[in-house]
């Protein structure tokens, strides 16, 4: 019979000068597979219980608030792109209604409508994403790869729209550069009638899916008052149990004109945060029907509105600056900055699809920002993930990074 | 009854007397600004206040002006009262010389990074901050990236002199 012996670890004889230690350091990052975006994490491990976490960010910092001075208003767009560029056209809506609230530009309504649209498809690609990322990292692959494609309708709405795709740059102060054509439309029907399905049977695959239950109930939980606290906004904070909503608590781009719900949680874990994007992607949709249905009631010359009458803020559109006179002249002295910019301060914030993202710009009267702060909330709610991880598993960590919606664009700014 | 901002400035005379001044509301956000070592007492007259109740730290940054001597640096407070939906906005101005600001990670969590960011871009040292440290910049960077004496671009290089698109010259 063979004699089983029993080590103990504290009794191994270690050389001289090395340390004991029971937990082992673990470097998780800044590129990892399980990591969506750069994010170092030193994790301190007892087996594969958390025991503390310290987060390193700033390895994408591109300095968008230094930029940003030297760059007249128009120019700062591209910027906000990069924030969260899952979705940006509502980093580009946002900036461009700060813009207009302190040029004291008034949009018509159906550009508000269009900008609905866009700013709800945005969100709804950007949950999209998030929602079935936190899937693959709890071992189902199907739906990320499933929802792809319904992305990318998403995509060619902006591409229609706009021209590009990721990072959009989509719609100028005071409007859009063009009108939707038709194929716009046509494309955001096919949206409309082919999503609802593919979004039921998304859930299906995973809202009572048992092993998805169990990995993501009671995860990474946080309570109202420590959300709040940690500065915690936008789904994040509504799976904790708080109704706030920029959209409903100061509408901007008449988001008062609809008719939506905004679901919450209660136990603030993965997976209440799971469950209120999912709401909020049907939410959104809800949204763009009523938007849509909004827009195709203007007739006639309103038909042809999309963005508002401001000729000393507007770009002109680019065929108009090559046959008209007066375009042509405003559109010099825009891009010579001879257009007067107000003096002021302006604190702007819209419902970014992780947060609330704010623009906090200062202008001195010259062209460029004087200062320009973002807000951004994947920085904010990052500091709460040390305390969301601590005494979970370590493959509970990796679902809970995911779930809250890091966006490292926007973390690092 | 529903809290306005005469309500608001109302209740900081009351308290603060002429600590608190330069009242003004651009946009509707009421924004005032008071001396620098009293701003966690302010900050917290804000958040224990029964009617107050500004509990919300939306945003926390600095901002740099060269020309105003002895003040050149303001830290800016955004808060929110989300009960009441109303929003506040609070200046402290410092010194560049000693930017020295207490800390409001005491009330809010949230402010521990921002002040981590704005200590890295502007200097601001916050006084009884747990681990004030460089967030966004390396470790080893000298200076605060933020102030205006640091500029974008190189401004000894004459091939990019161009002043009409905001190169070269002396703007800051």
């Amino acid at each position: 019979m063979l004699e089983t012996k029993e080590v103990q670890p504290h009794h191994v004889k270690l050389p001289d000068g090395s340390i004991e230690k029971l937990t082992t350091t673990l470097n998780l990052g800044p590129t990892h597979p399980a990591t969506h975006g750069v994010f170092q994490n030193i994790v301190e491990l007892d087996g594969e219980r958390i025991v503390s976490a310290e987060q390193t960010v700033g390895y994408i910092h591109r300095a968008f608030e230094k930029l940003a001075e030297r760059r007249p208003l128009y120019q700062v767009t591209p910027i906000t792109d990069r924030l969260n560029y899952c979705s940006s056209p509502i980093n580009n809506m946002g900036w461009h209604i700060a813009c207009e609230k302190l040029l004291g530009v008034k949009t018509p309504k159906r550009v508000d409508y269009l900008r609905v649209i866009i700013m709800e498809l945005a969100r709804i690609s950007d949950h999209l994403i998030c929602n079935s990322i936190v899937g693959v990292d709890s071992g189902a692959y199907t739906g990320f790869l499933y929802v792809m494609q319904y992305r990318e309708l998403i995509y060619e709405i902006y591409e229609e729209v706009c021209g590009s795709r990721l990072t959009t740059n989509i719609g100028r102060i005071g409007g859009f550069e063009r009108n939707f054509s038709d194929t716009a439309f046509q494309k955001l029907e096919k949206f409309l009638r082919e999503y609802p399905k593919v979004l039921h049977e998304f859930e299906n695959l995973f809202t009572r899916n048992r092993i998805f239950m169990d990995r993501l109930q009671n995860t990474g939980a946080i309570s109202a008052e420590r959300a709040l606290n940690y500065g915690f906004t936008g789904p994040n904070l509504r799976a904790a149990g708080i109704d706030y909503d920029v959209r409903v608590h100061s509408p901007y781009s008449s988001y008062e004109d609809f008719d939506f719900n905004v679901p919450v949680g209660s136990t603030g874990d993965n997976y209440d945060r799971f469950l209120v994007r999912n709401v909020e992607m049907w939410q959104s949709l809800h949204i763009i029907e009523q938007a849509y249905q909004k827009v195709q009631e203007f007739k006639g010359t309103e038909a042809e509105v999309f963005h508002a009458d401001a000729p000393e803020y507007y770009l002109p559109e680019k065929k108009e600056v090559y046959t008209k006179m007066e375009q042509l002249i405003w559109h010099f002295k825009i891009i010579m900055g001879e257009t007067e910019i107000p003096k002021g301060e302006v604190y702007h914030s819209v419902e970014g699809a992780n947060g609330e993202l704010g623009f906090y710009l200062i202008s001195d009267g010259g062209r460029t920002p004087y200062r320009l702060h973002f807000r951004r909330p994947s920085f904010i709610y990052y500091q709460a993930y040390s305390e969301l991880t601590k005494g979970g598993m370590l493959s509970d960590a990796i679902i809970t990074m995911s779930s809250l919606n890091l966006i490292a664009g926007e973390l690092d700014a | 009854m529903a809290l306005t901002n005469e309500i608001i400035q109302q209740k900081l005379i009351e308290k603060f007397g002429d600590q608190v001044a330069n009242f003004e509301t651009p946009f509707g956000l009421l924004s005032f600004q008071s001396p620098k070592e009293m701003n966690l007492k302010v900050l917290q007259f804000l958040y224990e206040d029964e009617t107050l109740q500004f509990t919300f730290l939306t945003d926390l940054c600095a901002v740099h002006y060269p020309d105003k001597k002895g003040a050149e640096l303001a830290v800016v407070y955004h808060l929110h009262n989300l009960k009441e939906n109303i929003r506040i906005r609070y200046k402290v101005f410092t010194d560049i010389q000693q930017p020295d600001v207490f800390t409001a990670t005491q009330l809010f969590e949230a402010a521990n990074w921002m002040e981590r960011e704005t200590y890295d871009f502007f200097g601001v040292n916050f006084i009884g901050h747990p681990n004030l440290k460089r967030i966004l910049n390396v470790d080893e960077m000298n200076y605060f990236p933020l102030r205006k004496e640091y500029p974008l671009e190189d401004q000894t290089r004459i091939d990019k002199d161009d002043a009409m698109f905001g190169r070269g010259g002396s703007i800051y």
